[in-house]
């Protein structure tokens, strides 16, 4: 079964059209990443998945209608909005008992562990943690719920890159079992990329890109070519063109990377590279 | 900085019976402590004028004593009526400024986004939040008042006791057992009245985006002055008067009612039997004033349900 199954999904704010009818599908088990600049419609989606606001076409997470049955979802489901939206004047242990009071599958012992190994006290104010040990404690929390899909909406958002690397290590290492599914939107893709199995890219309330780890890399190439075969590399239909000291860079969907290898420098693109080829295309087209 | 990662074993957790309706409550008390700081303070000022002007208490009884009995009653349960007054007020206060706050302020602090990713519907969290100023409120302010009118008899006895006389007036002098019921009669009465004023309150703070206050007050009182400037009637006027005051009106068979005339600001020390439960009751501003509790509840968990949480 699709963890999340969205058909025709729409969204509008008055005049202005946040998703534009989209379609798609994350299978269980997968951490996807989805990858916009600012405005492109990834709150929006994360919210309609979430229950969060009313939409309209079908969507479908993890059999359940979100906007009918976000109570119930809500069971199999979380996540981590940002930083900033634990209580400030709750304290760790009211925060625990909390969440264990209402959530059928919060592990205390595992949060209480978890928490162990931070320097957090259970006696603290969460206005007296600082933004990272705030992370921390949601994160403890969050891990100790037995949940399908984990839902990340820039979760590192203002945190030095310490706290950035381990929130990451963290989630992979003692959390994701390949069971569960995790989507997350970031800035910061560099520091995903190496976890995700699959990336979305969206832009303007269309997916752009949705497409497996595995195959992105063989996808995409990104070409350095030789001064004499420009000209020929140009006729390719590389998609993006970029300067990177002083060399002309040429970003390539779906080519052989054996005929370009005779022109030039061949490597594959990161995510970010890709992700501003595909953003400055004039098009709007559906590339996936 | 100590790493989370950790050799934790598998999560093994089995579903378990939870309580979101109770642990929503828990959690309105611990965030707004004030819900028990205020009557507890408030009844703390009581004790302390009490206890400034407990001197008076003797001369107060010995004019008692020459009074027939209702009056006398009457008499001496004044500084117990007075005492109760403020407590029950800033009950009320309280109430209304805990609604207007309600379910604005996790909107504003974004904690609403950490309260809708837990299974907690919003009806649960409307509904806890109503029990506040409908349950757990009058609750405390019936435990505060009960004590703090024992520790009244208790300061009054030790110190007539001291000066030698009135003990026996000041406890058979008046119907101690009826004034508490009568009490509980007017706190239970009350809260049933004024329901819709918190409910209007708690969905008010669910749809303003800013100076929730205001919006809960304005309206009411544009509506009064435009009648009034266009109709020259006064039924706005008077339905918040209605509300505001009419619950005393059914509670009680005022023209039994002796010494006061101002009944707006000298409310109950009668004994039991001039209560008139079934007038209040049966009467259409309750039952009416229920249904509109219903009505803004509803529409308070429809705000916080569709309002954008971002």
């Amino acid at each position: 079964m699709a963890c999340i199954e969205a058909r025709g999904l729409k969204k509008t704010f008055g005049t202005t059209t946040a998703l534009a009818g989209i379609d798609f599908k994350i299978e269980e088990g997968k951490i996807v990443g989805l990858i916009g600049p600012n405005g492109a419609g990834k709150s929006t989606l994360l919210n309609t998945v979430l229950g969060l606001i009313p939409y309209e076409g079908q969507l479908s997470v993890l059999g359940l209608n979100p906007w009918s049955s976000r109570g119930a979802l809500m069971r199999d489901v979380c996540f981590i909005a940002d930083v900033a939206v634990l209580p400030r004047w709750m304290r760790v242990q009211n925060a625990i008992d909390y969440v264990a009071g209402v959530h059928p599958k919060f592990d205390r012992e595992r949060a209480e562990q978890l928490l162990a190994k931070t320097q957090i006290k259970k006696s603290s104010k969460i206005s007296e943690l600082s933004k990272g040990m705030v992370t921390q404690l949601h994160l403890a929390l969050v891990m100790a719920i037995d949940a399908k899909l984990l839902v990340l909406d820039e979760p590192t958002l203002g945190l030095d890159v310490l706290f950035r690397k381990q929130f990451y290590d963290t989630l992979l290492n003692d959390y994701f079992d390949h069971r569960r599914t995790i989507v997350v939107t970031t800035h910061q893709v560099e520091e995903v990329e190496q976890i995700l199995t699959d990336v979305m890219f969206i832009n303007q309330g269309r997916i752009v890109l949705d497409c497996a780890m595995d195959d992105f890399e063989t996808r995409y190439v990104e070409l350095r070519p030789r001064p004499e075969h420009l000209v020929h590399a140009r006729t390719l239909n590389p998609i993006h063109e970029r300067q990177a000291l002083g060399r002309l860079v040429l970003t390539f969907d779906s080519m052989n990377r054996d005929t370009l290898a005779a022109l030039g420098e061949v490597r594959t693109p990161s995510i970010a590279d890709v992700f501003v080829a595909i953003m400055s295309e004039p098009t709007t087209g559906d590339a996936a | 900085m100590t790493s989370l990662s950790a050799d934790v074993s598998k999560n093994s957790a089995s579903p378990k019976s939870t309580h979101p309706l109770l642990w929503s409550v828990r959690r309105e008390i611990w965030e707004h402590r004030m819900t028990w700081i205020a009557p507890i303070s408030t009844a703390c000022v009581v004790l302390a004028g009490f206890l400034l002007g407990i001197i008076r208490l003797q001369t107060l009884l010995n004019v008692a004593t020459k009074l027939p009995p209702m009056s006398r009653a009457a008499t001496i349960a004044a500084p117990f009526t007075f005492a109760a007054l403020p407590i029950m007020a800033t009950g009320v206060v309280l109430s209304i400024f805990f609604c207007l706050s309600a379910l604005s302020n996790e909107r504003r602090d974004r904690s609403i986004l950490f309260w809708k990713s837990l299974p907690v519907s919003d009806t649960q969290v409307v509904l806890a939040k109503a029990l506040v100023p409908l349950l757990v409120v009058p609750l405390i302010v019936l435990g505060t008042l009960i004590v703090t009118q024992l520790a009244m008899l208790l300061i009054g006895t030790v110190a007539l006791f001291v000066v030698g006389t009135g003990v026996p007036t000041l406890w058979m002098g008046w119907p101690i057992a009826q004034f508490e019921l009568t009490l509980l009669y007017l706190m239970i009465t009350g809260v049933l009245w004024y329901a819709p004023i918190y409910a209007w309150c708690l969905m008010v703070s669910s749809w303003a985006r800013r100076a929730v206050f205001l919006w809960a007050v304005l309206p009411w009182f544009g509506l009064f002055i435009i009648e009034k400037l266009a109709l020259g009637t006064d039924y706005i006027g008077s339905l918040i008067d209605y509300r505001l005051y009419g619950v005393l009106h059914l509670d009680f068979n005022f023209p039994h009612f002796p010494q006061h005339a101002n009944i707006k600001l000298i409310p109950v020390i009668n004994p039991l039997n001039d209560i008139t439960p079934e007038r209040f009751f049966l009467s259409p501003g309750l039952w009416l004033g229920l249904a509109a509790t219903v009505a803004f509840l509803a529409a308070a968990v429809w705000f916080r349900r569709t309002r954008d949480p971002g």
